[in-house]
């Protein structure tokens, strides 16, 4: 072993401060309109109202987990349809896998929550304290009257938005209307505050302190990435076999065998994550494409074409350097593997809407009682018993007759009876138990036989809607 | 520290300066936050250990400061529950079974509550579904057929009170002699073809002819005149299908022979009244109630 140095080298780092500079340009516009959109959505989705009648809740998207129902538009999910959730995720989960194998952290540049409440912090953040230069002055500046009042006003409007990303969370899970008032009456549930407070508490600091450390050392997602991306993805990167060698110096000699990039550190000023593209790719860029439209702004200033640093496959930087031209879009974008991938979302896609539309109002479960298996009666009939589960997943209490067909004489006997023989009424929007006996007489076959094919029927008294379950009955045999 | 910098030449990463036959480590830092957030994990760590029951003692484990019991917990739930619960078992237990409407609250209340009761206290004799133990002489609670009544107050009366024990001067008793003692072997050979008639099994005409005299004799005074039983006296229908031991030739022989009878405990004084109500409830709406 050799000598280590005489002061080890710290194996921890403090987080550098990273100052993003405004920008204009194609990408910052349509990331402003991404925020806009995906930031609407998020507050203003549980406030739309959606008329089911009298018996259901009229918010439009609502999950009431105490009623075990989730309300989507003209959707109604119960618990036993849970794979319609479970399919949705399944489609989300191809969906990111065909946007990153096609545009690499897409995700992550434009609509993750944490880029988008990110960039609305520094949005205010600017605001309040001015673009990049002033903010740097201020970080280093001495704490005076000034930088606090520029500090508490900032972290102030910080705080009401990450209080109002709280708030509009458990409107999700409640009328929001009413949640909103008990809220401001002191009257809501405890745990509807301590779930706002906590997600103020985690926007507030992802957004405002943590940032690009929330995507370098928490998020698992950029590991998943990796495995999505190939050569043909494409990412955003700096075509370093037109830029370099770099130069400020235009004007001194030699400078006709500079490159384009004139070292003007305008992509590198506007970075959130606070990198260096020309570095090549890495670990923290989240392809923001920020740096994309700094850099066309300066080629288009000093008259170079745009696309200094662009979206660009790994396998582009191979062909260009030798001379190739630019490939297009749709080249990267449309592979085996997105293909793959897309004709695995749309299969899935298709199948939950006919899942949708072929699902029945009206859904029967039976669990035959097998303990015991049969009873016998003094006259010598056979009894068994079944427990009948009727879900009525429409808004009217529905009147049901209940039935059964099999090739053997079998007697049906309904316990909960209404007020007419063999016949139930299921409430509105619930699930109702009915126990029921089938009963073969002494000298009938089914008495005697180890087992008789049945299926038990509900059948709605007015629609003649029904729905039917095959099971069996256990004779003596 | 710019000074001491080892970099490694293949990555251009800094070193930690460690050195095992010229491997090296990189030095990847660690964003300090991570660190403070792994030292609170160790505060906090150690604050739950001492505020919550942790330690192993030798018979105990320290109480921790906050006084938290999941035991506690448990009984506060279960006192919880019995409070809300509270009023709706005092009308049970004070309710009338034979007038109380299925769709009263205390109606539901005792039916799934007795279920519970059952079993909680019956089922180790009658079976968890209630369909008794033939070998062991359990009776069925699931079939038509009454030793001593399936109305409610028959019900009700004998979970009371039990049967043929010693603890309760109130409880059913029944009583069956043992015949091995009055009659011949030829002769319970003929009672037991007459009973087998009475029920349409398999018979010898010629025997239970005569065993019909024996029968008239020595039977009907408790199972009445045509087998069908009498319930005052608990002395079961012969003239069913349903039998309590068993019904065919062997078992009926064994059992005028050597006579049979069960033992219920009273209820009465283990159970309270609002679950002797309930579990008479659950009984009655099995499938045989009266
Ligand atoms: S790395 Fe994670 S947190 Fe960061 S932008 Fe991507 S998905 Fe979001
Ligand atoms: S390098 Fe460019 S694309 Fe990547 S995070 Fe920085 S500004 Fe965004």
């Amino acid at each position: 072993m050799t000598q280590p140095p005489a002061s080890p080298p710290s194996l921890y780092a403090a987080r550098e401060p990273i100052f993003p500079k405004r920008v204009k340009g194609t990408f910052r516009t349509l990331k402003w309109w991404i925020m806009g959109v995906t930031l609407a959505i998020y507050y203003l989705t549980p406030w739309i109202r959606w008329d089911r009648g009298p018996n259901l809740p009229d918010q439009a998207v609502l999950i009431d987990l105490a009623g075990r129902r989730f309300y989507f538009l003209w959707i109604e999910i119960w618990p036993h349809e849970f794979y319609f959730v479970a399919g949705l995720l399944i489609m989300a989960g191809l969906g990111l896998f065909l946007f990153t194998s096609a545009l690499g952290r897409v995700w992550c540049g434009y609509t993750c929550p944490q880029t988008v409440w990110t960039d609305l912090f520094i949005l205010v953040e600017r605001w309040i304290e001015g673009d990049r230069n002033a903010r740097v002055r201020l970080w280093n500046a001495d704490w005076s009257l000034r930088k606090v009042r520029l500090r508490v006003t900032k972290w102030a409007v910080w705080f009401l938005i990450a209080l109002a990303t709280g708030g509009a969370w458990v409107f999700y899970f409640a009328d929001a209307p009413t949640l909103a008032g008990q809220l401001l009456t002191f009257s809501a549930p405890l745990v509807a505050y301590s779930t706002i407070l906590i997600l103020a508490a985690t926007t507030f600091v992802f957004g405002g302190f943590m940032r690009e450390q929330v995507c370098n050392y928490m998020c698992p997602w950029p590991r998943i990435q990796a495995a999505m991306m190939d050569e043909s993805t494409l990412t955003v990167a700096y075509r370093h076999w037109r830029g370099e060698p770099r130069g400020k110096h235009r004007k001194a000699e030699g400078a006709d065998q500079l490159g384009d990039c004139i070292d003007c550190m305008a992509c590198v000023n506007v970075c959130p994550a606070g990198i260096d593209i020309r570095d090549g790719q890495q670990m923290e860029c989240i392809t923001c494409a920020l740096c994309i439209d700094a850099c066309d702004e300066i080629m288009e200033r000093i008259g170079k074409p745009r696309g200094l640093i662009d979206y660009l496959a790994l396998s582009d930087e191979e062909a260009e350097t030798q001379g190739a031209k630019p490939r297009p879009i749709w080249q990267h974008v449309l592979r085996p593997r997105t293909i793959l991938y897309t004709s695995m979302w749309s299969l899935i896609g298709v199948a939950l809407v006919y899942a949708l539309f072929i699902r029945s109002d009206i859904d029967l479960t039976v669990e035959p009682v097998r303990n015991p298996q049969f009873v016998t009666l003094s006259d010598g009939a056979v009894r068994n018993t079944y427990t009948l589960r009727i879900r009525n997943l429409t808004a009217d209490d529905r009147d049901f007759r209940v039935m059964l067909t099999s090739d053997e004489i079998l007697r049906i006997d309904v316990e909960t009876d209404g007020p007419v023989a063999n016949h139930v009424t299921v409430p509105a929007n619930e699930t109702m138990q009915a126990r029921i006996y089938v009963i073969a007489r002494p000298d009938d076959p089914a008495a005697d036989a180890v087992t008789t094919d049945l299926r038990l029927w509900v059948e709605d008294v007015e629609t003649d809607d029904r729905a039917g379950v095959s099971t069996i009955f256990n004779g003596k045999g | 520290m710019a000074d001491n910098k080892d970099i490694d030449e293949a990555t251009g990463t800094d070193t930690t300066g460690h050195d095992w036959d010229g491997i090296k480590e990189l030095n990847n830092p660690l964003p300090r936050w991570w660190l403070w957030c792994f030292y609170g994990t160790i505060v906090w760590g150690v604050a739950y250990t001492i505020a919550y029951p942790a330690w192993p003692l030798v018979n105990s484990a320290t109480a921790g400061l906050l006084g938290y019991s999941t035991r506690a917990e448990v009984a506060e739930q279960i006192a919880e529950v019995e409070a809300q619960n509270a009023e709706v078992a005092a009308v049970l237990a004070s309710a009338d079974l034979s007038t109380l409407s299925p769709d009263d609250p205390a109606h539901r209340y005792g039916v799934a509550g007795g279920a519970s009761v059952f079993l909680a206290n019956c089922s180790q004799c009658h079976g968890a579904g209630a369909a008794g133990v033939q070998a062991g002489g359990y009776p069925n609670l699931l079939d038509d057929a009454w030793l001593w009544g399936g109305s409610l107050e028959d019900i009700e009366y004998t979970v009371r009170h039990g049967i043929r024990n010693d603890t309760d001067p109130d409880a059913r008793w029944s009583e069956m002699p043992v015949f091995g003692d009055i009659l011949s072997d030829e002769e319970i050979g003929q009672t037991v073809e007459y009973v087998l008639a009475l029920s349409g099994q398999d018979h010898d005409a010629a025997l239970a002819e005569q065993g019909l005299v024996l029968f008239e004799e020595q039977c009907t005074a408790c199972h009445g005149d045509a087998g069908e039983g009498i319930r005052d006296l608990g002395a079961p229908t012969l003239n069913d299908a349903i039998w309590l031991y068993g019904g065919d030739r062997e078992t009926i022989t064994e059992t005028i022979t050597y006579s049979r009878f069960g033992v219920m405990p009273a209820w009465g004084p283990r159970l309270d009244e609002d679950e002797i109500k309930a579990v008479t409830l659950y009984l009655h709406q099995l499938g045989g109630g009266e």
